[in-house]
């Protein structure tokens, strides 16, 4: 290992120890000692179909199909072990993010670049542990046209499972990958601290479609950034209707080049007990970029905090940022927090936040043409959830439909 | 079919019907005539059930059955369907979706349908968002064509609608009253209209004159509206038959 390597990686770590026990900006501080058994190890499998320890209905609801039908690859991680990593079509590569280390050394330029290894105890931890996640690269000019598929499983009671992510889609690819995380039913209390970075470089597409399925024991606290290069486009689809104790997260995209472009749509339900502090923040620092944060939630008697921040720092930039929220039980809350930071004079950045109930004159109408009053309310609730995610290849949009009405129908 | 008597129906602590006796046999289509604000809509809203219209008095029977105490949606199951004059907008719910939520009594190809109502360009979009007059009425009569109710209730079926579209509109509105059938209907329908531009298009059997809560007149719906033509609603809460 050179020299120069060695010493970034030492103060890597002493940064991460000086952040050990520094609280996060947001949400409930978790004491981490709780959390302290050693989950065991699993076996490589070669096939997904091999992978007992997971049901394939469960799978299906993340996003992975074990048949692995019209995916460009798929990567299963199970508690901290790499079970599967395949990649099906050309120029695309997946593997364990230690592997990818180890093998490429120019990885090591992307390691905490876009997310601060001392942000808060959550990023230290990860760094400070044995931890693993994938690498997923596209290769330059490499089109995929199925989406590549990621299962990261949770299934040991009473830790904390670490995760480290890159992503790297190289100038002009694109790639669309659908993730999932799940945890085992009835897991007793256990923490998913995950970090993922993403780099789309110049004239690149990514687009990340990310589903939680958690359980109401669940501690969840996903750190994510984004690097967009000139004339890229990142788009990101978040859907959590599964009850979670507390998740927290805000990701954060920065614009770096020449008319780059982020989107964000956010899909939350929450049921009674479950605390969502879900942001999407987008920093628009090159002229052109164009930024769009779309959220929609639904409380059933939990909470959720739906932030929102564009900041708008060089001229001819667009952004919008849209914040729904329908409350439809007693005890139910939901706290929209947009911001707008404009640094520029010519900027053009707006937002609009509602806040309600389910409006009765709907619920009437569906009602007059014969649907009872909870097929109609059902029907406008998943209404109110599909948001139309522009720019995905077909096949994509129906399997993101076919992800949603899954989550919707079990959460409603 | 359906059997009105001394209907008296509240809006927010008001009265707005004081009374009303009306009865539409099977296969019959009846029109309802009367000012602004005279408790027409108020009627139709009644008989479909939404709980902001109280019924205080009297009784709606339909099919033999007292609608008291059903909701909205046990008396749309039961046939009766209503085109609405202002449908909200129900944003992220397509109009193919909602045609397919529709309990329908006998399946219909609704892209033929909508082809037939030029609404085809508009079975992907939400439920009325940004839809003219015209399209709106298209979209409820696909609507009820899929429902197939035997009470049609119409408001004001013309409201917004040119020329062109008016055409369209009369011809799936007679083909929801049976129109082409005499002796098997089993549809029958009640309109309310302001202008009777309707008529040139649906024919009626019996005309009703509304007039602050009361149906004050009936009879021959063309020569009423004729006679609300030459002399306005004015005459009617005047004239005592």
């Amino acid at each position: 290992m050179p020299e120069k390597l060695r010493e970034r990686i030492e103060e890597l770590k002493r940064l991460a120890r000086a952040a050990e026990d520094k609280p996060a900006a947001l949400g409930m501080d978790i004491d981490l000692a709780r959390f302290g058994e050693q989950p065991p190890g699993y076996d490589y499998r070669e096939a997904l179909q091999h992978i007992s320890e997971l049901d394939p209905e469960e799978m299906a609801r993340t996003g992975v199909r074990v048949d692995a039908r019209e995916r460009a690859g798929s990567f299963v991680q199970i508690d901290d072990t790499v079970v599967h990593a395949s990649a099906l079509e050309e120029g695309i590569e997946v593997m364990g993010t230690r592997e990818a280390l180890e093998t490429y050394e120019w990885l090591w330029d992307y390691y905490w670049k876009a997310v601060p290894v001392d942000m808060d105890k959550y990023t230290a931890a990860v760094e400070l542990h044995p931890f693993d996640g994938y690498f997923i690269h596209a290769l330059p000019g490499a089109r995929i046209i199925y989406p590549l598929q990621a299962c990261m499983y949770l299934r040991s009671p009473r830790y904390i499972q670490r995760l480290h992510n890159l992503i790297v889609v190289e100038e002009g690819a694109e790639l669309h990958i659908i993730t999932g995380c799940a945890s085992e039913h009835e897991i007793e209390s256990a923490l998913h601290a995950g970090v993922s970075e993403f780099y789309v470089k110049r004239n690149a597409k990514l687009t990340f479609t990310m589903v939680h399925n958690w359980h109401p024991n669940m501690y969840v606290r996903p750190r994510s950034g984004i690097l967009v290069e000139e004339g890229a486009t990142f788009i990101n689809n978040y859907i959590c209707m599964e009850p979670v104790l507390y998740l927290q997260t805000y990701p954060t995209a920065r614009l770096r080049g020449e008319g780059a472009v982020a989107r964000f749509n956010s899909m939350m339900v929450a049921s009674p007990g479950s605390v969502m502090d879900v942001g999407s923040r987008v920093i628009l620092e090159a002229p052109g970029t164009r930024a769009e944060v779309i959220s929609r939630a639904v409380t059933r008697a939990g909470e959720i905090i739906a932030r929102g921040q564009i900041a708008g720092k060089a001229p001819g930039i667009k952004a919008h940022l849209e914040c729904h929220g329908l409350i439809l039980d007693k005890g139910g809350r939901i706290y929209a927090i947009p911001e707008l930071d404009g640094g520029d004079p010519d900027v053009d950045m707006s937002h609009e936040a509602a806040v309600g109930k389910i409006a009765q004159e709907e619920v009437e109408y569906l009602m007059a043409r014969g649907l009872s009053e909870e097929e109609a309310t059902s029907a406008i609730v998943r209404g109110f959830l599909n948001v139309r995610i522009e720019g995905l290849p077909p096949q994509l949009e129906r399997e993101i439909q076919r992800l949603m009405e899954e989550s919707e129908s079990k959460a409603l | 079919m359906l059997e009105i008597k001394g209907l008296k129906v509240e809006v927010e602590g008001r009265e707005i019907l004081h009374g009303v006796d009306l009865s539409i046999d099977c296969g019959q289509t009846h029109v309802l005539f009367g000012m602004n604000g005279s408790g027409k809509t108020t009627l139709l809203m009644a008989i479909m059930g939404f709980p902001r219209y109280r019924v205080t008095a009297g009784s709606i029977r339909f099919k033999g059955q007292d609608l008291a105490g059903l909701s909205v949606d046990e008396r749309a199951r039961l046939g009766i369907g209503m085109m609405f004059q202002r449908p909200p907008t129900v944003r992220g719910i397509k109009l193919m979706q909602m045609a397919r939520l529709i309990p329908a009594r006998e399946e219909r190809d609704i892209n033929v349908l909508a082809g037939e109502l030029n609404l085809a360009d508009f079975l992907e979009r939400d439920i009325n968002h940004g839809f003219s007059g015209g399209e709106i009425k298209r979209s409820e009569l696909l609507q009820l064509l899929v429902q197939d109710p035997n009470l049609v209730l119409l408001d004001e079926p013309e409201s917004g609608v040119d020329m062109e579209n008016m055409q369209v509109i009369g011809e799936y509105i007679r083909s929801l009253l049976q129109k082409d059938r005499r002796r098997t209907r089993d549809h029958c329908g009640l309109i309310i209209t302001h202008t009777g531009y309707i008529l040139d298009h649906v024919e009626a059997d019996v005309g009703h004159v509304m007039c602050d809560g009361r149906l004050v007149c009936s009879g021959n719906p063309r020569e009423m509206l004729e006679d609300i033509r030459e002399n306005g609603f004015e005459e009617c809460s005047r004239c005592v038959r």
